[in-house]
């Protein structure tokens, strides 16, 4: 049973980590503004569930899993919030989308 | 050990996230850098508690998570209207 959670807190911990690492470096590689605003999405969301996931697997039943589970309702509340504030404020600062016309 | 791997990605994403707040051409990718570094960090306090041994840091974790979120808010509210105070449409900004 023990290592059962332990295996499945490893699983949760490396793919959160994979997931991390993805959306920084499409927020490096990525040529626009908006693009690089999806890239960091990921990071907020599956990077943010399974890291955390992986962290509960291992408190158990405990406040730690009722605070871990705060910090992730409070995340997932709050990061779509402050991307499309700022996608709202870049199309109001008059940031162009790169916008691929070939198919005209 | 696994929250050792955990840190390690984390403090590379750290890394990716600030190169970009330090490359940005615009003012916005410099302040999604910022927010996403911010959400990495609340990761790294949270998992540093395991990492100790300490998971008391959590509290601390959360709180920054709220400030965070107001942090980019309030720098998004004004650089988008140059006021804290109010904000609408129809007011004639020259400047900003």
């Amino acid at each position: 049973m023990n290592t059962m959670l332990d295996l499945l807190s490893w699983i949760s911990l490396v793919a959160g980590s994979i997931f991390l690492i993805i959306g920084t470096i499409g927020l490096i590689r990525f040529p626009d503004f908006f693009t690089r605003l999806h890239a960091a999405s990921v990071v907020d969301t599956l990077g943010c569930i399974f890291i955390m996931v992986g962290l509960m697997l291992q408190a158990g039943l405990s406040i730690v899993t009722v605070k871990l589970i705060l910090i992730v309702i409070f995340i997932l509340f709050t990061s779509p919030t402050a991307a499309h504030a700022l996608a709202k404020a870049a199309l109001h600062g008059k940031v162009k989308p790169l916008l691929d016309h070939s198919g005209d | 050990m696994m929250f050792a791997v955990a840190t390690i990605a984390i403090l590379i994403a750290m890394l990716l996230a600030l190169a970009r707040a330090l490359l940005g051409p615009s003012l916005y990718d410099r302040i999604l850098a910022v927010n996403t570094f911010g959400t990495v960090t609340v990761l790294f306090i949270a998992i540093f508690g395991f990492l100790t041994g300490r998971p008391e840091f959590l509290d601390i974790a959360l709180v920054y998570a709220l400030i965070n979120f107001i942090t980019t808010i309030a720098v998004l509210k004004f650089f988008e209207y140059g006021d804290l105070g109010r904000g609408s449409y129809d007011r004639q900004d020259s400047d900003l």
